[in-house]
C-alpha cells in the first residue's frame, strides 16, 4: 500500500517536468501558504516563550505602583468596558438585526442607508472612532477622561459587527418555524421573541465573542475617551486603561519591558482563546443545521 | 413595537452622522484657517512654530499602505488560492482557523512583535536604524493578510467550478485552470479585498507607531523613518492645545476622507458585482 503510495506521489512531480509553469505555480501557493502559518506560529511563539518567565503573581497584585507595574486594575477595567460596551451594544445591535430582517418590507429605502451606514462605520479605524468619542464626550459633553465615554466609542464600532452577525443567524431560522408559530395563534412580537430570537442564539454568540475579542484589543479608540489612569476606575465617570492601553503605556514609556512581555501573554491567551470559543459555537451552529 | 426596531436601526444612521459632524465640524475650521494648501501641501510640520505642513504624513501613510499591499496582496492571494484549491481538508481545519487568529491578534500586540523581533533583523540585515518605511510596511502586510484572504477566498469560491471544468477538459493542467480561469473570473471580489486591506493599512495606528520612527519629515529612502496620518493624531493629541489641537484634528480629517473614498470604491465595487 504503501509503494503504491509513493509511486504515485513520484508519478505526479515527474509530471509537472513537463510543466515548468504549473510546477513555479504550485510552488508559489505552497511556499505563501507556509510563510502566512508560520508567520503567525513565530508570533505566539515568541511572545509566549520570552513573555511567560516574566509572569510573576506581584503582576496579578491588587494596586498599580511604580515599582510594581501590576496588570490586574487593567484586566478589571477591560472587564468593566466590555461589560459596558455590549450592553449599550446589544440591544441594539439585536433589535436593529430584528427590524432589517423580520420587519422591513423587500426594497424599503430605510434598509439600505442602514446598510451603506453599518458598512462605512466597519471600514472607519479606531483611530477615528477615538477622535469622534473625545470631542463628543469630553468636549461636547465636558466629561473627563471617562470608561463610561471609552464604552459608548466602542459600543458604536462593533455595532456593524452585532448587527451583521445577528442579521446572519436570524435569516439562517427557517420559515417554518415562524409559519408554525403564526398557525398557532402567535402575534408577530411573541413569534419574534419566543421562537426566532431562542433558534438564532448560538449565532448571535459567536458573533458578541467577536466583538468582545475587538474590545480586549482596541487602543487607538480607547486612549482619549477613556485615558490612561493606571488603578481601578473608581465608577464608570473615571478614568482607567484596559489591557491593550496598559501595554501600549508601558511601551511607552519604555522602562517596563518585561512587564510588556507579560502583558503581550495575557492578550494573546486571552485572544485566542475567544477565537476558539467562537469557532467552536460556529461549528456547533453548523452541526445543527 | 415595530417602531421601537426601527428606532435602533436609525442608531447606525445616526452614528454615522453625528462622527462626520463632530469631525468636520472641528477639523475643517483649523484647516481653513492654515489655508487649505498650505496644511495639505507644506512640507514643515512644527507646531512650536505655529507651522502645520501634513504632506509629510500624508506621503507617509501612502508610502507605508503601498508598501503594505506589494508585501501582503500577493501573499494573501496565492494562500487564498491554497486555502480554497489545493489545499487537504485536514489542513485546511488547521489554516482556517488560523487566519482568523491572524485577524484576531490585537495591532498593539503586533506593533510589539514589529519592534522587538522584526526592527532588530532589518537592522542586521541593511544596517540600518530599522525603524522606517521597510519594516511598517513589512508588519503592515502581515497585518492585512487575514482580510485579503478571507475576501479573495470566497470570491475565488464562487466562481462555478464549470470554468474550472471546462478548462480541465480542455487538456490545462490543475495549476494552469485555478490562475488563468478561476483567477481571472474572481478579480473583481479580489480588488474589493485588496481595497478593504488598503482600508486597514491606512487606518492602522498603534501597529505602526512601534515600527515607523515617526519622523515627521520627507522620507528619503525606504529605510527612512515616517510618520503617518494616524500616529500624528496618536502621538500629539495627548498635549495638544489651540491651533495645534485643530490642526491634528484636521489631520483626522484628511484621513476620514481617504477611508471614506476607500469604503465608497469598496461598496461600489460590490454593487457592480451583484
Amino acid at each position: 500500500m504503501q509503494a503504491q503510495n509513493k509511486s504515485k506521489w513520484i508519478q505526479k512531480i515527474k509530471s509537472y517536468r513537463h510543466q515548468p509553469l504549473s510546477a513555479v505555480l504550485l510552488l508559489l501557493v505552497v511556499v505563501s501558504a507556509v510563510i502566512t502559518l508560520s508567520v503567525l506560529i513565530a508570533l505566539i511563539a515568541y511572545i509566549l516563550i520570552k513573555g511567560i518567565p516574566n509572569l510573576s503573581p506581584e503582576l496579578f497584585e491588587w494596586n498599580y505602583t511604580t515599582e510594581n507595574v501590576s496588570m490586574m486594575p487593567a484586566i478589571i477595567n477591560t472587564l468593566m468596558i466590555t461589560g459596558l460596551s455590549l450592553l449599550f451594544a446589544l440591544p441594539v445591535g439585536i433589535c436593529s438585526a430584528i427590524y432589517l430582517v423580520e420587519y422591513a418590507k423587500r426594497g424599503n429605502r430605510l434598509v439600505s442607508v442602514v446598510r451603506v451606514t453599518t458598512e462605512t462605520l466597519s471600514g472607519i479605524p479606531s483611530i477615528v472612532y477615538g477622535l469622534f468619542g473625545y470631542l463628543f464626550f469630553n468636549i461636547f459633553l465636558g466629561w473627563s477622561y471617562t470608561i463610561l465615554g471609552g464604552a459608548l466609542t466602542l459600543a458604536i464600532m462593533i455595532l456593524p459587527l452585532i448587527m451583521r452577525t445577528t442579521e446572519e443567524a436570524l435569516i439562517a431560522v427557517p420559515d417554518l418555524y415562524r409559519e408554525g408559530s403564526f398557525g398557532l395563534g402567535a402575534g408577530k412580537l411573541r413569534t419574534v421573541f419566543r421562537i426566532v430570537l431562542p433558534s438564532a442564539v448560538p449565532g448571535i454568540l459567536a458573533g458578541v465573542i467577536l466583538a468582545v475579542g475587538r474590545i480586549v484589543g482596541e487602543t487607538a479608540a480607547l486612549l482619549y475617551p477613556a485615558g490612561t489612569a493606571a488603578q481601578v476606575a473608581d465608577g464608570v465617570m473615571s478614568s482607567g486603561r484596559t489591557l491593550a492601553v496598559h501595554m501600549y503605556a508601558l511601551l511607552n514609556e519604555g522602562l517596563y519591558m518585561e512587564q510588556a512581555y507579560a502583558t503581550a501573554v495575557v492578550l494573546l491567551v486571552v485572544v485566542i482563546g475567544i477565537n476558539a470559543l467562537s469557532g467552536l459555537i460556529a461549528k456547533k451552529v453548523g452541526v445543527k443545521d | 413595537m415595530k417602531f421601537v426596531f426601527l428606532l435602533t436601526a436609525c442608531v447606525s444612521i445616526l452614528s454615522v452622522a453625528l462622527i462626520c459632524v463632530f469631525l468636520f465640524a472641528n477639523g475643517l475650521p483649523a484647516i481653513f484657517e492654515i489655508g487649505v494648501a498650505d496644511f495639505l501641501l507644506g512640507r514643515t510640520w512644527k507646531p512650536g512654530n505655529d507651522i502645520y505642513g501634513i504632506f509629510p504624513m500624508i506621503i507617509g501613510s501612502i508610502y507605508v499602505t503601498a508598501g503594505a499591499v506589494i508585501i501582503g496582496v500577493p501573499l494573501g492571494i496565492l494562500c487564498a488560492v491554497f486555502m480554497a484549491r489545493f489545499c487537504p481538508a485536514k489542513l485546511y481545519k488547521i489554516l482556517k482557523p488560523a487566519v482568523s487568529l491572524l485577524a484576531g491578534i490585537p495591532s498593539i500586540v503586533y506593533g510589539f512583535f514589529g519592534l522587538v523581533v522584526i526592527v532588530p533583523i532589518v537592522q542586521d540585515l541593511f544596517n540600518v536604524g530599522g525603524k522606517g518605511i521597510f519594516t511598517a510596511s513589512i508588519l503592515l502586510g502581515i497585518m492585512i493578510l487575514p482580510t485579503v484572504i478571507g475576501v479573495s477566498e470566497s470570491a475565488i469560491r464562487a466562481v462555478p467550478n464549470s470554468y474550472y471544468e471546462g478548462s480541465l477538459a480542455l487538456g490545462a493542467t490543475h495549476e494552469r485552470s485555478v490562475f488563468f480561469t478561476l483567477l481571472p473570473a474572481a478579480k473583481q471580489g479580489i480588488l474589493a479585498g485588496v481595497i478593504l486591506g488598503v482600508g486597514r493599512a491606512i487606518g492602522e495606528t498603534m501597529a505602526v507607531i512601534m515600527v515607523a520612527g515617526n519622523q515627521a519629515t520627507m522620507p528619503e529612502n525606504i529605510f527612512s523613518g515616517v510618520r503617518t496620518l494616524t500616529a500624528n493624531i496618536v502621538m500629539e493629541m495627548g498635549y495638544a492645545t489651540d491651533l495645534h489641537r485643530e490642526a491634528l484634528l484636521g489631520t483626522g480629517v484628511v484621513l476620514f476622507v481617504f477611508i471614506l473614498i476607500i469604503n465608497l470604491s469598496f461598496s461600489a465595487l460590490k454593487r457592480r458585482k451583484s
